[in-house]
């Protein structure tokens, strides 16, 4: 039985479309469609409840390098209020989830992680943990939200002293202050906008929520569902767990080079990652003429299939039928014609870079 | 609440269909199946001259979350599809009831065919 998160009474005031997603209710659209809640976050603002996301304390003198060991990007270097994305793998370099590490001081670290690889995240966690490291499972207190798009950051200095806020990209502050209640916000997101995600006990979620519903709604602020966030992510070429990431998937297949730190002496997974390349790789596709790609469609060169699609969908701001896959590395030149076969349906596309959509 | 038009009949996968003679009618999606599917961006129909069974598709309709397809709710043979939905595959959310999908020739099975008042008292017993 899914659970309701903290917000599931401003999902209904708001009319949204109440589907069951990593476990809990959430809303999938609000009566404005995906179409207009996209296009809301690519010119104004988007609001969207991301509680089903887990969030684990990581704490004591130990904390910072047993995080460098599970975690796939540099931990120990970040500074305090620094956060940053990495990947946590197993031994065969699969990806276990993908997570963003939150420095609050030189002994505690906050991991937030994906809602539907909660409970297997916190085992590995669990399994893992040695002397010095403290782990704490939050995800039941807190809530957390997002406010994206160009006038995310109009919205949020209209409820607290902006230069409160996070100036800077991966960067967060504790302690703030929303309607009088107590919130972390950080610079980040899932959209390819500016914006920050909020996080606060559950018990003022709905307070803080309605305040920032309310100043933002004058700027255009839109709230949003799930399949906003999907198509956003889509565009701005971020990869979903479960879709473009697995267990069988390196982090180095689906191109977060960035993310993955091989120079460090040890990670769990670096070895076998260093030891057997890629056997394949995550390529954006646009289609061209009528069609779109979906997830689970074949990729299909000269008569051999080359790989599959992870997610696909005609995108409302490109206007644009665009798709994430995966194929074999010899064939993922920029600009090479692939056919896309699913049943009786055929389309061409082109493998093209990522991400669809950059902001100015 | 969904809108039903009076004048037309209904199936039980939400398809409308308006006869237009002794046996050729008109199909479409209903107000119900248009908000469930939600932003149609894509339709692509079957063929004219194809001949269907009821329960056949008739069209892949896209959104842009999902695939879905439009069954035949008779049995009979596509005589013209709405090319405008080609380039407007919003119109299928924005009237439903004036944006046909296709017509049907040589039909038969009106009679598994539900009134608007027999549809209205179906969609009662879903929306419970």
């Amino acid at each position: 039985m899914a659970e309701k998160t903290s917000l599931y009474e401003f999902h209904l005031q708001q009319n949204g479309k109440m589907v069951e997603f990593a476990g809990f209710w959430l809303p999938v659209q609000y009566p404005a469609g995906i179409v207009r809640e996209h296009l809301a976050v690519r010119h104004q603002a988007g609001l969207f409840d991301v509680s089903h996301m887990g969030q684990f304390l990581v704490e004591g003198p130990e904390a910072a390098d047993w995080l460098d060991e599970l975690c796939t990007s540099r931990i120990a270097t970040l500074a305090e209020g620094q956060m940053r994305y990495g990947c946590l793998c197993n031994e065969e370099g699969g990806t276990i989830d993908d997570l963003i590490v939150y420095r609050r001081d030189a002994q505690r670290f906050l991991c937030v992680v994906n809602g539907a690889t909660h409970q297997k995240d916190w085992d590995w966690f669990v399994r893992h943990q040695k002397d010095g490291v403290r782990l704490r499972d939050v995800s039941q207190n807190i809530s957390l939200i997002a406010l994206q798009g160009p006038r995310a950051m109009d919205i949020v200095a209209r409820l607290m002293d902006a230069q409160k806020l996070p100036q800077r990209s991966y960067r967060f502050c504790e302690d703030l202050r929303i309607a009088g209640r107590r919130c972390l916000i950080s610079r980040n997101g899932y959209t390819g906008e500016d914006g920050v995600e909020i996080m606060m006990d559950n018990a003022d979620a709905m307070t803080i929520c309605s305040a920032v519903m309310d100043a933002g709604a004058p700027l255009g602020c839109q709230p949003c569902g799930l399949g906003a966030r999907d198509t956003l992510r889509l565009e701005a070429g971020m990869p979903l767990y479960g879709q473009e990431l697995d267990e069988q998937t390196t982090p180095l297949e689906a191109g977060l080079n960035f993310a993955v730190k091989l120079d460090k002496e040890f990670f769990i997974g670096r070895k076998a990652m260093m030891q057997k390349g890629l056997k394949k790789i995550r390529v954006g596709l646009k289609v061209r003429g009528r069609g779109i790609a979906r997830e689970h469609y074949d990729i299909v060169c000269q008569d051999r299939r080359i790989g599959s699609v992870t997610s696909g969908t005609l995108t409302p701001y490109l206007n644009e039928a665009i798709a994430m896959g995966y194929v074999d590395v010899d064939h993922s030149t920029q600009g090479s014609e692939v056919q896309i076969c699913h049943q009786r349906r055929q389309m061409t596309a082109v493998i093209t870079d990522l991400p669809f959509y950059k902001r100015k | 609440m969904s809108k039903i038009k009076e004048e037309l009949k209904y199936s039980q996968s939400h398809e409308w269909v308006m006869m237009m003679g002794a046996d050729t009618c008109r199909i479409g999606i209903t107000d119900y199946a248009q908000q469930s599917l939600g932003d149609i961006v894509y339709v692509d129909m079957h063929p004219v001259g194809e001949r269907v069974e009821a329960q056949d598709t008739l069209a892949d309709v896209e959104s842009v979350k999902a695939v879905s397809e439009i069954y035949s709710p008779l049995s009979g043979t596509i005589s013209q599809i709405n090319e405008e939905l080609i380039d407007a595959p919003e119109k299928l959310n924005e009237d439903c009831y004036g944006s046909w999908i296709c017509e049907l020739e040589e039909v038969r099975g009106t009679d598994e065919l539900m009134s608007a008042e027999e549809y209205r008292a179906y969609l009662a017993t879903l929306e419970q």
